[in-house]
């Protein structure tokens, strides 16, 4: 799995340490989007055919790829299902979560 | 070199001589010449751009953001409609502080569905965060979006190059180019302070909690506070590199004017001509027009109307339930200053209804009438 940053709140104690621009404020790390998810992607390795598309098309680059397999990040994942739509071989379910 | 060309083919000569990087644009009457003539441009490589085809002016606008954050001049243009649909990522400009350069045509918004002129249209968009210049020749609309090139980009706020639909844009007038190498001499190429690139890898525009978004806009504010000075001291630099001089408003005749006229766009240009023959009449009458609406040029506004006994602002638009924005706003500049001086409003021109240098005769003659404003509107032209 792809290092992890520690999640850790930024605050500013300044308005002269605010970036100009509202860019990379950490809100992320502990914005946990994958809780918005009510089903799961599940990728079947057996029939994965390597070809990068789940990885490629994922809006919220929530696929990382290891050890040249995909692998599914379920802390930002939201269940869009683009990636189970788009696999070639169909490897992908998409699985209700149980709540 | 001098050419005789249309306000909207002006615009695409500005976005040229600061040679813009993108350009995605929609056309849209009564812009579209300024985005075939800059397609032109970009297919003749006399500008070496990527031009960016899209399906909508919000599309549009956000095409010139992301190239923008990748560190590209970009440009692109639109009118009423267009600027409408576009008003979400209006914010999302000037909020990211992407310098983005826009022409803007001021067209009447529909329905009646009309495509001639008035300003609800950009004045609508006027708490986006835009810088907005309103322009009255053709002159003015090359020079200006080179400047606001230079003032965008050194304060990262964008801005809007506004026009009036037809009287200025398929208007023909004699422009004087600058000289390429002049240009270049005075807008060096762009470079952000920060930009997206793969080696420095950023978030750009994500969620941002109660603990800065105030922050944010505060620095907002106060960098807008700062485009008049720099809009002074790049309009002195470009005087003196091209012969004509940039600023915040322009004041005709109003040193020795017991009337001031305030006007914007093409009605200000009108509005010299109402005034000389005011003058021959034995009436002195002064215009102020003003070029700069966003930021609000207060210190100019303040210097120059208390010269004047009265005060008329002629509005080419309305905030309904209210007045003209410019009446307004003049109201709003000179609260609490050292002086009692009546400000009379005046609405004309709505849609596309010429306003001829009678107007200004008419304004006059009704201001000079009352000792203050009777009433907030005062309707110039309603058919009785």
């Amino acid at each position: 799995m792809k290092q992890k940053k520690k999640a850790e709140k930024i605050t500013f104690a300044s308005e002269k340490d605010v970036p100009m621009m509202p860019m990379s404020l950490g809100s992320m790390l502990y914005n946990k989007t994958g809780a918005w998810r009510n089903i799961r992607p599940v990728i079947d390795n057996s029939n994965c055919i390597q070809c990068g598309i789940c990885w490629k098309f994922c809006p919220d680059v929530a696929i990382y790829i290891e050890n040249e397999f995909p692998v599914v990040d379920y802390d930002y994942c939201k269940g869009c299902g683009i990636c189970a739509e788009e696999c070639p071989t169909k490897c992908i379910a998409m699985v209700e979560e149980e709540k | 070199m001098k050419k005789v060309i249309m306000g909207n083919h002006a615009l695409s000569w500005g976005a040229q001589l600061g040679r813009a990087q993108v350009i995605a644009a929609y056309p849209i009457t009564p812009q579209t010449q300024v985005v075939e003539l800059l397609s032109e441009m970009c297919a003749n490589k006399t500008l070496d751009a990527k031009f960016i085809k899209v399906e909508s002016e919000h599309s549009a606008m956000a095409a010139c953001i992301a190239a923008s954050i990748a560190g590209a001049r970009t440009f692109t243009a639109t009118s009423a409609q267009g600027l409408a649909l576009m008003h979400e990522l209006l914010h999302w400009a000037s909020g990211g502080r992407n310098p983005v350069v826009m022409g803007n045509i001021n067209r009447a918004m529909a329905p009646g569905w009309s495509i001639w002129t008035d300003q609800n249209d950009s004045i609508s968009q006027r708490d986006t965060g835009w810088i907005q210049f309103y322009c009255s020749s053709n002159q003015e609309v090359v020079d200006t979006v080179v400047q606001a090139f230079r003032v965008s980009e050194a304060l990262m706020i964008p801005s809007m190059v506004i026009l009036d639909a037809f009287a200025l844009s398929h208007t023909y007038e004699v422009v004087d180019i600058p000289d390429q190498e002049k240009v270049d001499a005075f807008l060096p190429p762009f470079n952000p302070p920060i930009r997206l690139t793969p080696s420095a890898p950023h978030a750009f525009g994500g969620l941002t909690s109660p603990e800065h978004y105030f922050e944010l806009r505060y620095k907002l504010q106060k960098d807008m506070e700062k485009v008049p000075d720099l809009v002074e001291q790049t309009g002195r630099e470009y005087e003196k590199m091209f012969g004509r001089y940039l600023g915040q408003v322009e004041d005709y005749r109003c040193d020795d004017a017991e009337l001031i006229f305030v006007t914007s766009g093409t009605a200000g240009y009108t509005a010299r001509v109402g005034v000389d023959q005011l003058r021959q009449d034995g009436i002195k009458a002064g215009n102020l027009r003003i070029k700069m609406f966003r930021p609000f040029p207060f210190a100019k506004v303040r210097e120059i109307l208390p010269k004047a006994a009265k005060v008329a602002v002629v509005d080419r638009n309305i905030s309904y339930g209210h007045h003209g924005v410019f009446y307004q706003e003049v109201k709003s500049a000179l609260y609490g200053q050292d002086h009692n001086l009546p400000i009379f409003g005046y609405i004309t021109g709505l849609g596309g209804r010429d306003i001829p240098p009678d107007t200004f005769k008419e304004i006059a003659h009704l201001s000079l009438a009352k000792d203050k404003p009777e009433e907030d509107i005062t309707w110039i032209g309603v058919k009785k």
